[in-house]
């Protein structure tokens, strides 16, 4: 039992890898989710690879690779390319994003959003982004949901779900009064798998949220409004770049406010991209 | 302390340097990739300019009003709780077929017509590079009359084997047989056969399954049977899945029993499926003898029924390799394109920049692996034959005579307005769970979007190599209609393949072929004697200078097609060929020794 609660304990940092490969595993298994395994092993191997050289580099000590495997497999899974350089590509941007795109020492993107986001931008002709379901059933969407909400509440951040999640479903109300369209349209995306991995790895990723508890449910709830925003625009890809919109914005601003304050934020451990 | 920090930080400034010009520098990439890309294709570009004939080999000419050719295609309005998503629904049913109905020697061609009450053609080949459409003539003009559906494609096959290609009339509605009275008329058989009253079906192909020299018939259906597209009791019709659905139309398999009648064996056969069928080709994968059955579903995975000798089916899409990843499904063609005498499976489906890219899959056998343990690798991004667009039809066949078979497929679903797009909407609903992606009432409306219209098509050119070169704007295929079905023939008996292309809401294009001086070819034109008259599921292979090719007779390929039953085999330089094999369907194996080049060879089975 004690062996139990310290495996889903806050401190280890192993349990969001584990989960995201077991959704991993599960969805290819028994629905086909990956465009292939050769292309996320080498999305996987790519951000290894990369933080390994990078840390040593730069730190003089070889980094704990847990966080890189989470940007390595979220890229596997979230990239769709029929070419094999967009994997890569999109790991090695992600990891040496976390090395450069930082101030006062804290990273301002979330690594694996970032580097979607600019594979979206600069190479929309080679990539696209996970589409593809659940099956076509509730069910293994709703074991994905309780497994997240279980593993991101042990490690503290099942509010910033939650806020987000809420957020969404209210905005679709509100888009549905815009659009016209049917309520269960504007809510069908946060049905996907892409959500799953959206909700419970890239919007709570402790090292690229706000410190206090109000500011990570303030940011989820602007994510969400920027993100209804950006699909009344009709932007497909509306959720990746509303993060990479409101999430560095909001770590800059926490930032400035803490070195007026002179305040010295602590980075948690827990390992998420 | 603060020294030795200082120390350290002034030690990793070159790193941390070096970090940020390899961050810029990965950004990047895909501008030096596309760069390169690009350069590339300008290259081809400006040296296909110069003379597609002399660079490629061939090219090819819309000719349609030289032939007297005027046909244009148009959808069905359907119920009214569909009207805000009529286009995206009502977006199939231009198909052509190739066949020498009157048996005069020439290929002449069905095109079918899917608006209520809109009239079908068949374009009788005149010789003299005209056609002239006398379906009013023949009794297969007047097939979509109100209450009966509207036709999706038709293929042509000898049933009775009395020596004229009979028809199958597939439809979202009521499928019809009609029997080829010597070439001068039809006449509707559909209850005499046993046919079912009403299939939503969009596709069907002629195969002899079991060797019994009497031909069958299989036929996928799309939309659920149970549904009429025009009297919908509610909206809950579309697929439970963008990937995964199983709420699709039943499949048939119809036993020929003679005298004109059939029996649906589908499930005392092995084969009960639900998914949403868009394309199938019989072809014998394994050397058995026997025809296996490649399905292409759209909202999911493809299945690959084995057939065992003749007694069954059992499906092996996981186990093959080609049922894993699902994609939408557009059309299914086999080929030989490596001349190594096995087949791959070419299966388009549907991609667009940035948002959904799918890629077209080529199966090909991998290497070591063959009979009940074949396994199949998906090729297609590795020969660049992967982007075709919102892919439809696709049929392999040597363009150019060069001994190598090449690929012409084409695409666009939707094309209303340009400037906008009603891709994000689509997407929205697609990823949506079951419940909301199957209720019509949830899909936003078009509005005069497009979704992925005006798309360019795809001629590719196998260089012989394992590589294709896309070609189709340099050669002269430049139209951007929505293309469905394609289908290749060689209508002028010179050697050459010509390709008829059906476009949904648009006209009928015929693309006249001229193929570059220098290369031969040869063709061969099969009658069966014990085997089906058609001689569908025949099995030629042909061998010269090394090389070998194998083709099969087929009862219908790609997306509601069929090309003509004649094989052509393009020979490049060759001044001579070995042999050719010939495997009937009876089972009978032929060999022709040293046949002379440049010729058409009408061979009947051996008794």
């Amino acid at each position: 039992m004690k062996l139990l609660a310290r495996f889903f304990s806050i401190e280890n940092r192993y349990l969001p890898p584990i989960l995201i490969t077991t959704i991993l595993l599960a969805g290819q298994l028994s629905f086909g989710l990956l465009e292939s395994f050769s292309r996320t092993a080498l999305a996987i191997a790519a951000a290894l690879l990369t933080e390994l050289v990078l840390s040593r580099l730069i730190t003089g000590k070889y980094a704990n690779l847990a966080s890189a495997y989470i940007t390595g497999i979220s890229v596997g899974i979230l990239v769709r390319a029929p070419d094999f350089w967009p994997y890569a590509l999109c790991s090695a941007i992600a990891i040496t994003s976390k090395y450069v795109v930082r101030w006062k020492g804290r990273h301002l993107w979330n690594p694996s959003n970032l580097a979607i986001v600019a594979m979206l931008l600069l190479a929309p002709d080679y990539v696209s982004t996970l589409s593809v379901q659940w099956g076509n059933t509730l069910w293994p969407m709703l074991i994905v949901w309780v497994l997240g909400a279980l593993i991101v509440w042990r490690v503290k951040r099942l509010h910033i779900t939650a806020v987000y999640v809420i957020s969404f479903v209210a905005l679709s109300l509100l888009r549905s009064a815009i659009t016209g369209h049917a309520f269960l349209a504007e809510v069908a995306p946060i049905t996907g798998p892409m959500y799953q991995l959206f909700i419970f790895f890239m919007i709570t990723d402790p090292k690229t949220t706000v410190r206090t508890r109000w500011g990570q449910c303030l940011v989820a709830f602007l994510v969400a409004a920027v993100e209804m925003a950006l699909r009344l625009a009709q932007n497909v890809h509306a959720p990746y770049y509303a993060l990479a919109i409101v999430g560095p914005l909001a770590n800059a601003v926490e930032i400035w406010w803490a070195s007026r304050s002179h305040v010295a934020p602590a980075p948690r451990v827990v390992a998420v991209a | 302390m603060e020294l030795k920090q200082n120390h350290v930080r002034m030690r990793m400034r070159p790193a941390q340097a070096f970090v940020d010009v390899l961050f810029v520098a990965l950004l990047c990439v895909p501008w030096a990739y596309r760069h390169v890309d690009s350069r590339r294709s300008a290259l081809a570009a400006s040296a296909g300019a110069a003379s597609a004939l002399a660079s490629y080999g061939f090219h090819l000419q819309e000719s349609s009003e030289a032939a007297g050719i005027h046909f244009s295609h148009s959808s069905p309005h359907l119920d009214s709780k569909l009207d805000h998503i009529r286009e995206q629904v009502a977006s199939m049913g231009a198909a052509v077929s190739v066949v020498d109905f009157d048996h005069d020697g020439l290929a002449d061609f069905y095109v079918t017509n899917s608006g209520e009450g809109s009239k079908n053609a068949l374009y009788h080949n005149l010789g003299n590079g005209k056609f002239e459409d006398v379906a009013p003539q023949v009794g297969l003009a007047d097939v979509n009359l109100p209450g009966t559906g509207v036709s999706m494609g038709a293929v042509w096959g000898d049933y009775d084997n009395d020596g004229y290609e009979d028809l199958f009339l597939y439809k979202w509605g009521k499928p019809e047989l009609y029997h080829n009275d010597g070439g001068k008329h039809f006449t509707r058989v559909t209850e005499q056969a046993g046919l079912p009253a009403w299939v939503n079906a969009n596709t069907a192909v002629w195969l002899d399954y079991d060797g019994d020299g009497k031909l069958d018939l299989f036929v996928g259906g799309y939309y659920d049977e149970r549904i009429d597209l025009w009297h919908l009791k509610n909206t809950k019709m579309m697929p439970n899945s963008f990937e995964y659905a199983v709420n699709g139309g039943r499949k048939y398999l119809f036993h020929n029993l003679g005298g004109g009648r059939f029996e649906e064996v589908s499930g005392k056969m092995g084969i009960a499926s639900r998914r949403w069928a868009l394309a199938a080709v019989a072809a014998d994968l394994r050397g058995t003898g026997y025809p296996d059955l490649f399905i292409a579903n759209d909202y999911g995975v493809s299945e690959l029924y084995f057939n065992d000798h003749g007694r069954g089916f059992h499906e092996v899409g996981r186990q093959t390799g080609v049922g894993y990843a699902p994609k939408s499904g557009m059309t299914a063609a086999v080929g030989d394109v490596l001349n190594d005498g096995s087949f791959g499976i070419y299966v388009s489906n549907i991609s667009e920049d940035g948002i959904l890219v799918q890629g077209n899959n080529f199966w090909v056998p991998k290497t070591g692996t063959s009979g009940d343990k074949i396994q199949y690798e998906n090729m297609a991004n590795a020969m660049g034959i992967e982007s075709g667009g919102w892919s439809f039809g696709a049929q392999f066949g040597d363009l150019n005579n060069d001994g190598l078979l090449d690929l012409y497929v084409v695409n666009g679903n939707v094309s209303l307005d340009r400037e906008r797009s009603y891709w994000y909407d689509y997407s929205k609903v697609a990823g949506g769970n079951e419940s909301i992606i199957s209720d019509a009432a949830n899909w936003p409306p078009l509005n005069g979007r497009s979704l992925a219209g005006y798309q360019q098509k795809r001629v590719w050119v196998n260089d012989g190599a394992g590589r294709f070169r896309e070609v189709a704007q340099l050669v002269g295929v430049t139209d951007v209609y929505d293309g469905r079905s394609i289908a290749l023939a060689d209508f002028e008996n010179r050697g050459v393949l010509d390709a008829v292309v059906a476009n949904q809401n648009g006209p009928l294009l015929f693309y006249r072929n001229t193929v570059a001086e220098g290369n031969n070819w040869i063709e061969f034109e099969l009658q069966g004697r014990e085997s089906n008259r058609s001689a569908i599921g025949a099995h030629v292979t042909a061998f010269w200078k090394g090389r070998r090719q194998a083709q099969e007779v087929s009862g219908g390929s790609g997306f509601c097609a069929q090309n003509q039953r004649r094989l052509h085999f393009g020979l490049g330089k060759a001044d001579a060929i070995e042999r050719v094999e010939i495997r009937w369907p009876s089972g009978k194996l032929q060999t022709l020794a040293a046949p002379a080049l440049n010729r058409i060879y009408k061979i009947e089975e051996p008794a």
